[in-house]
């Protein structure tokens, strides 16, 4: 008698600390299961092309290849960038076929600053703002079927974009 | 919780004009803080924007990425009503997804 009016009780508290238990590794993975799920995902991001120095090794590390200029890159950026931590960088291409777009500022520490990926039924375009350590070239790349092409511009920084 | 991710995406013909801005601090690593002391880079590394279970666009951001990341692209195939996702993950682990209308 004693034992079965225990025993809801146990079960109770055992469904109970199980629950707490699951609710708390829910919370933990929810996290973990989220970005499962969500298509972002830290391990698709390129860490040897975003250190490379050098606009050649950058290209190889993400690309495989390096660039021939084309004048169907359109490469949007101003003369002056009067802030460089703000510098608004569009590129645009006419090419057919493009797969992804670059973006490298030649005096940065880091040469590549952004890339894009671009699946099919998306349009050849993108525009961002990067930061500038200080006046240098900036080359956008367009990647076309299968092959790189560049467009390159100098951006003349007064107020440098890394704090300094 | 705030969602860090503002978007605006306008269907127009057959296609659909994304903007997106992302607070985030997008810290480079390279600047130093008041004492002297190197702020750890802390910046988005993936942004990925979903449309009708597709990736229709996919950033790969460094710490040249200005603070406070604006992008703006354009897909074919999005018509008002229609969800976009988008979603993020920094190089700490953090994340955030925010799924908005195409208007």
């Amino acid at each position: 008698m004693n034992e079965f009016s225990r025993a809801p009780h146990q079960t109770r508290r055992t469904i109970l600390k199980g629950a707490v238990g699951l609710a708390a590794l829910g919370l933990g993975a929810g996290g973990a299961l989220t970005s499962a799920h969500a298509a972002a995902d830290a391990k698709a991001w390129p860490d040897k092309a975003f250190t490379a120095k050098g606009e050649a090794d950058a290209l190889k590390a993400l690309y495989g290849k390096t660039g021939e200029p084309s004048d169907k890159v359109n490469l949007d950026a101003p003369e002056i960038a009067e802030n460089g931590a703000v510098v608004p960088i569009a590129v645009a291409s006419t090419l057919p076929n493009v797969t992804g777009i670059a973006i490298l500022v030649l005096e940065n520490p880091n040469t590549l600053a952004a890339a894009y990926k671009i699946p099919e039924g998306t349009e050849a375009s993108v525009a961002s703002r990067l930061k500038m350590a200080k006046t240098s070239k900036v080359m956008a790349v367009v990647e076309s079927g299968g092959k790189l092409f560049t467009a390159t511009k100098e951006v003349k920084v007064t107020v440098g974009g890394c704090g300094g | 919780m705030a969602s860090t991710i503002r978007v605006r995406a306008i269907a127009s013909g057959d296609a659909t004009q994304v903007q997106a801005l992302i607070s985030h601090p997008m810290d480079s690593g390279f600047v130093k803080d008041s004492k002297g002391q190197l702020i750890p880079a802390h910046h988005i590394d993936v942004v990925e924007f979903e449309h009708a279970g597709k990736v229709v666009f996919t950033c790969l951001w460094g710490p040249a990425v200005s603070k406070d990341p604006y992008v703006k692209f354009s897909f074919k195939g999005g018509k008002k009503g229609d969800d976009l996702k988008v979603s993020w993950v920094d190089n700490k682990g953090q994340s955030d997804s925010s799924v908005a209308k195409i208007q």
